[in-house]
């Protein structure tokens, strides 16, 4: 994991003093809360509709246990007992007192971190696939770039005031856990000739006009990135529209000129923004890579730890598994689709979910976080993730281990065995907290998680993300969806249109709209109408997006309207 | 929009400085240290700069160009030596198009008086600093105090820019 030095921890530190004048200079009335809002934003604090909200950094996903315990202690001390992990894998805490966010800050900067560009126009965190370091097929760690990139963009001194939000994701695996052509820029790490590079896509995003990124670049290696994303940044500085609010993001930029058009330009700047010295030499990318080395893995046949958490009671002996396990049908269950192939023999990736049935997507309380950092600490070379599907992921689980940790989550209420599951649902914070939203998400996702609470039927169902925004900005991804849903507000009342066949994974699709929107109870009924027409359709090992890529839209159309 | 405003000529290196003098209209905010506005000395603060159609079409002897938040600042760079001012209006903060005009024009090797004007905010400035601009002509009045606060607080940067100000990469590697 990366580690500050004392130039990082310096920048935290000011980024802290300076905050702290900034509200100081706001609840003085020196400042406008027009003046104020775009550096509230800078530091991700959004007044929402019963009080602020803060986003915490958590970058590219990555965090350790001290941090993790730190998100537990906000939670308790600042806000409701709660913090709520989004699809950015930041977290935000909902209840926040302003004159508290300076403290708030100050608290996180003793464990390394910050709500640096958490919001506002500018670049926000990097985010990254969660499996970064442990995933199989992975040709490098994408958290390098990402850490390199982080680095650049805070506090960039011509990129902070954009257009609009600017959103970078870089993975290292053929399969995509990140949405990476659904970003501004997309950074897929590749090998050519045994040269590591990367493959930029740009002008991607969801929001109110869905975008796949095109390729912009084919191969870029680490010593020339930050020249060129200064030049993707610069081209869309200059041109990208200031007009009008939902045309400014640079995918409508790249649409309107082409991207071939795009690309001629960024090649131009590029190469005058390569003789401008502004790439870190190798000496920096090997400090930062040594930093991702791989953790001490023991051998396979190694016995297996015992847990005893500070927070959960948990049946004493965990050792001597097998047998009596094979047995236990809740764990095998858990382990079977939750688990991940892992690169080191012995070793797997556990996802944690944080969709239990009925309850908020992405929730957790602060007891249920800390336990996850004794996990992390005690069975995980003390590493957590946070997925843009909003889920905790133990990176490095000894497969020994799976069953104690399995108990100890169990009896926290957090193995709910449903990862890519219908009730793994993706869905904003909606009109229950946000002041852009047209319509409830939660109530939604609580009622679908409800219908389809049998484990069976959802086993049966497979693979099927369902992803639910609030409003048309789309933060809980629904054009990526395979059944997206999107709340509007028709005539004063909430309702709700149904969208089908959209991935976010390495075969990127936007989802369609089926036709009229349904209310609150009419879109769980439209969901469980769409999951009988692929049952009924589905061929051999074909998953619901299989079904609907093969079939087409007619025949769920016809169900739900015929 | 006043355009009779004072400019705040920055003064100190990389790291930021004392800087001059209360920023207002001299009309109705006097400066408590005559002695630091240089305004005799400030010729071409005195004279009106062109705006950049005009100078690119009749008068490219000018020696002061303004460019409005959508000119392309790249049109200067073949007269670079003979222009003493460029003033980079920003109409709105939240308008950034002025600071990579800055950046391309020091970056081109722009050696004069490079001013931000309009609704430059004292939380912006630092940022406006280290894409190059070197003085300041805002249109509310900023705090002298808060102002030298801001320019001093970031003792590190992560970027090389157009300030000179040595990036934390070269630090922990020079």
């Amino acid at each position: 994991m990366y580690k500050y030095d004392q130039y990082d921890q310096q920048i935290v530190d000011a980024r802290v003093e300076e905050f702290r004048d900034q509200v100081k200079r706001r609840l003085a009335g020196q400042i406008t809360e027009d003046q104020f809002k775009p550096l509230r934003l800078m530091n991700g604090l959004y007044l929402q509709l019963h009080a602020y909200m803060l986003r915490v950094a958590i970058p590219y996903g990555t965090l350790d246990s001290r941090q993790m315990r730190m998100l537990a202690t906000i939670a308790r001390k600042y806000d409701r007992g709660y913090g709520h992990f989004t699809t950015r894998q930041n977290i935000q805490y909902n209840w926040i007192k302003l004159s508290d966010a300076p403290d708030i800050l100050a608290d996180l900067a003793t464990v390394e971190m910050h709500a640096i560009q958490t919001s506002g126009n500018c670049i926000r965190n990097i985010s990254s696939d969660q499996y970064a370091g442990a995933a199989a097929d992975e040709v490098a760690d994408p958290r390098i770039w990402a850490e390199l990139l982080r680095q650049w963009s805070t506090f960039h001194p011509e990129f902070s005031y954009l257009p609009r939000k600017f959103k970078i994701a870089v993975i290292g695996a053929e399969e995509d856990r990140a949405a990476m052509r659904l970003h501004d820029i997309g950074i897929q790490l590749v090998k050519r000739d045994g040269v590591l590079g990367g493959r930029i896509y740009v002008g991607g995003g969801m929001g109110r006009t869905p975008m796949i990124a095109p390729e912009i670049k084919d191969f870029v290696t680490a010593d020339d990135l930050l020249s060129y994303v200064e030049a993707c940044l610069r081209v869309y500085n200059r041109y990208g529209r200031r007009d009008n609010i939902y045309k400014a993001r640079i995918k409508i930029l790249i649409h309107e000129i082409g991207a071939d058009d795009y690309r001629r330009q960024v090649e131009e700047e590029f190469a005058h923004v390569k003789s401008l010295g502004l790439d870190p030499p190798k000496a920096e990318f090997d400090r930062i890579t040594a930093m991702f080395a791989p953790p001490a893995f023991v051998a396979a046949d190694t016995p297996a730890t015992p847990f005893v958490s500070s927070e959960v009671e948990t049946p004493a002996s965990a050792a001597g598994v097998s047998t009596a396990l094979d047995a236990n049908g809740d764990f095998q269950a858990w382990r079977a689709q939750n688990t991940a192939a892992h690169k080191q023999p012995g070793y797997a990736i556990v996802t944690i979910s944080l969709k239990p049935t009925g309850g908020i997507p992405g929730d957790a309380t602060a007891e249920q976080i800390d336990l996850m950092a004794d996990l992390a600490e005690r069975y995980s070379f003390d590493e957590l993730r946070v997925t843009h599907a909003q889920n905790i992921v133990l990176p490095h689980v000894r497969k020994a281990d799976l069953y104690a940790v399995w108990q100890a989550l169990d009896a926290a209420g957090l193995a709910p065995a449903n990862l890519d599951l219908i009730s793994d649902i993706i869905a904003c914070p909606g009109l229950d907290y946000c002041s852009l939203a047209n319509a409830r998400s939660i109530p939604v996702a609580q009622k679908i998680a409800t219908r389809f609470a049998d484990q069976n039927r959802q086993r049966d169902l497979g693979e099927l993300k369902l992803k639910i925004s609030g409003c048309i900005n789309a933060c809980g991804h629904h054009h990526a969806g395979h059944i997206g849903i999107l709340g509007v507000d028709k005539k004063g009342t909430e309702n709700y249109q149904l969208l089908l066949g959209g991935s976010g994974a390495e075969d990127t699709s936007l989802a369609k709209i089926t036709g009229p929107g349904f209310d609150e109870d009419g879109i769980v009924d439209a969901v469980e109408t769409v999951t009988n027409v692929y049952l009924a359709k589905r061929a051999e090992g074909e998953r619901f997006l299989d079904t609907y890529r093969r079939v087409g839209m007619e025949p769920f159309k016809e169900a739900l309207y015929g | 929009m006043d355009k009779s405003n004072t400019p705040l000529p920055l003064a100190g290196g990389a790291g930021g400085g004392p800087v001059a003098d209360a920023p207002a209209n001299p009309a109705d905010s006097p400066s408590p240290n005559p002695s630091r506005k240089r305004e005799g000395d400030r010729t071409e603060g005195d004279e009106p700069a062109v705006t950049l159609d005009a100078f690119l079409d009749s008068q490219t002897n000018a020696t002061a160009v303004r460019l409005e938040a959508g000119d392309d600042a790249r049109a200067l760079l073949p007269y670079l030596d003979r222009i003493a001012l460029v003033e980079v209006s920003f109409p709105t903060f939240r308008d950034g198009r002025g600071y990579s005009a800055a950046r391309v024009l020091r970056e081109a090797g722009y050696t004069g008086e490079l001013r931000a004007q309009g609704d430059v905010l004292v939380d912006q400035m630092p940022l406006m600093k280290r894409c190059g601009f070197d003085s300041f002509a805002p249109q509310a009045e900023i705090d002298p105090v808060t102002l030298e606060a801001a320019l001093t607080r970031y003792e590190n940067v992560y970027q090389k820019a157009a300030d000179g100000r040595v990036p934390v990469w070269a630090l922990r590697h020079g």
